[in-house]
């Protein structure tokens, strides 16, 4: 089991650990800034912390186990003088990364890859552990990519990463707004795998359009590839023939969320928090529970022992839920500072700390 | 030659002590601060040379209107300061 998790808060990069006596913060370093998101890679052992500090922009660093030291983030190349970039609404659209929105390892067959996806909607690769980072420009310059809109977000972009276990040629990104997009060949070309997703808020001749779906979170079964689970604005969806079709579930109390972890050996077992859907964004009654099934989406468990059941206003942001290598243990942050940790799939919940910073992003380590 | 300061701010995260540098606007001024400083660069604008957006630049007690591409002439004797905007919670 994992006995380290990374907290990336608005107040900085928390450690917590598993001691004797139990879950305890053991460390704080970035006191103060902003950090949206960490990585660790165990191929490496090295770990990545993304920052924004607003007023001086986005920063990646890294830690080889000799501290933190600031390397380069992924950067757009010049814009040509030319070019109108606009997102799908037609607000302007910076080429400069507003935010690290994911970070994720490549495949083990090569040590060196680091995937990012950012605002405004750019994907990068580092061959280098970060060492330097360059755009890729199939999807950049796909005319489908000038089309994605901001969601929630003032501009669109790249969230989730899923590197396919079994070719690091096969990658899924999830964008909000904008689908998944898929490709099979490293990256020189891409598609969109939205079909069967529903945005129930646009109008009807849009709604079941591919290209505009609101994907909040998407994993990927590590032990069943071909099943990918998607939190999105809408609902839940799962796809068994990876990520070609995609089939709409309802959950109990809610199918509202942000965030979903898979476990790494059942495919059909999936947790989500859940909210009330949308404009509230707050747990069903004011009791935070996490969701569960165990069989594809046919039924879902409202799990709830440990966490507080009346008065909550927790939110769980969509890189705020994440799951161990063994998949017994889960933890979760919230917007309000709370950290939950469970040893036994989510029967019980033990609280780290309640008075944290807003928390964007929980990870293992 | 023009003297250019950084807000105390800044030095938190990188070295950026007063420089005297020569240039007709302050994009050139900048330019040449971070051919020596690189790492400075990207707290001060973004990858198309821009200004941060709560960035602001001071020169003799102007502030500078072209934001996107820092044509803001410069004199020799000019007082050059980067400032910053304070936020949130």
């Amino acid at each position: 089991m994992s006995d380290k998790l990374l907290v990336s808060t608005r107040k900085g990069l928390l450690t917590a650990s598993r001691k004797k006596t139990g879950w305890e913060i053991s460390d704080v370093a970035f006191l103060g800034d902003n950090v949206t998101l960490a990585l660790h890679d165990p191929r490496s052992g090295y770990s990545y912390a993304a920052l924004n500090h607003g007023h001086f922009g986005v920063k990646l660093h890294r830690n080889k186990g000799d501290g933190w030291h600031e390397i380069v983030a992924p950067a757009y190349p010049s814009k040509p003088d030319d070019e109108t970039s606009t997102d799908g609404w037609g607000k302007e659209l910076p080429w400069a990364t507003q935010l690290i929105w994911a970070l994720e390892t490549g495949s083990p067959d090569e040590p060196g890859v680091i995937w990012a996806g950012t605002i405004p909607g750019g994907l990068f690769k580092s061959t280098d552990h970060g060492e330097t980072w360059e755009l890729n420009r199939p999807l950049w310059d796909h005319p489908s990519r000038k089309r994605w809109m901001g969601g929630g977000m003032d501009l669109p972009g790249i969230h989730c990463i899923c590197v396919d276990p079994r070719s690091s040629k096969t990658i899924r990104v999830g964008v909000s707004t904008g689908g998944i997009w898929q490709t099979d060949d490293g990256g020189k070309s891409w598609s969109c795998r939205a079909s069967g997703m529903r945005a129930e808020y646009m109008p009807p001749e849009k709604a079941h359009d591919p290209e505009v779906q609101d994907v909040h979170c998407l994993v990927q079964s590590p032990s069943n590839p071909d099943r990918l689970w998607v939190q999105h604005h809408n609902g839940i969806f799962v796809s068994s023939d990876g990520s070609a079709n995609w089939s709409e579930l309802y959950a109990t109390p809610s199918s509202f969320g942000f965030a979903v972890a898979v476990h790494p050996a059942e495919p059909d077992t999936a947790w989500f928090v859940p909210g009330i859907k949308d404009e509230l964004r707050i747990p069903v009654d004011g009791k935070l529970i996490v969701t569960r099934t165990r069989d594809g989406g046919k039924t879902f468990e409202s799990l709830g022992n440990g966490l507080p059941e009346k008065h909550a206003y927790d939110i769980a942001l969509r890189h705020a839920l994440a799951i161990d290598r063994t998949g017994d243990r889960l933890a979760f942050a919230t917007t309000t500072g709370n950290l939950y940790v469970t040893e036994n799939q989510g029967d019980e919940w033990m609280s780290i700390a309640n008075s944290l910073p807003p928390v964007y992003a929980v990870r293992f380590s | 030659m023009a003297t250019v300061t950084f807000t105390g701010n800044l030095t938190r995260h990188v070295d950026c002590p007063p420089v005297d540098v020569q240039g007709a606007s302050v994009r050139d001024l900048l330019a040449k601060i971070f051919q020596d400083n690189p790492r400075l660069k990207s707290y001060v604008v973004d990858e198309q040379f821009a200004l941060r957006k709560h960035m602001g630049i001071i020169i003799d007690g102007e502030i500078v209107r072209d934001r996107k591409g820092l044509s803001d002439p410069v004199e020799s004797n000019s007082e050059v300061f980067v400032l910053q905007a304070l936020s949130g919670g």
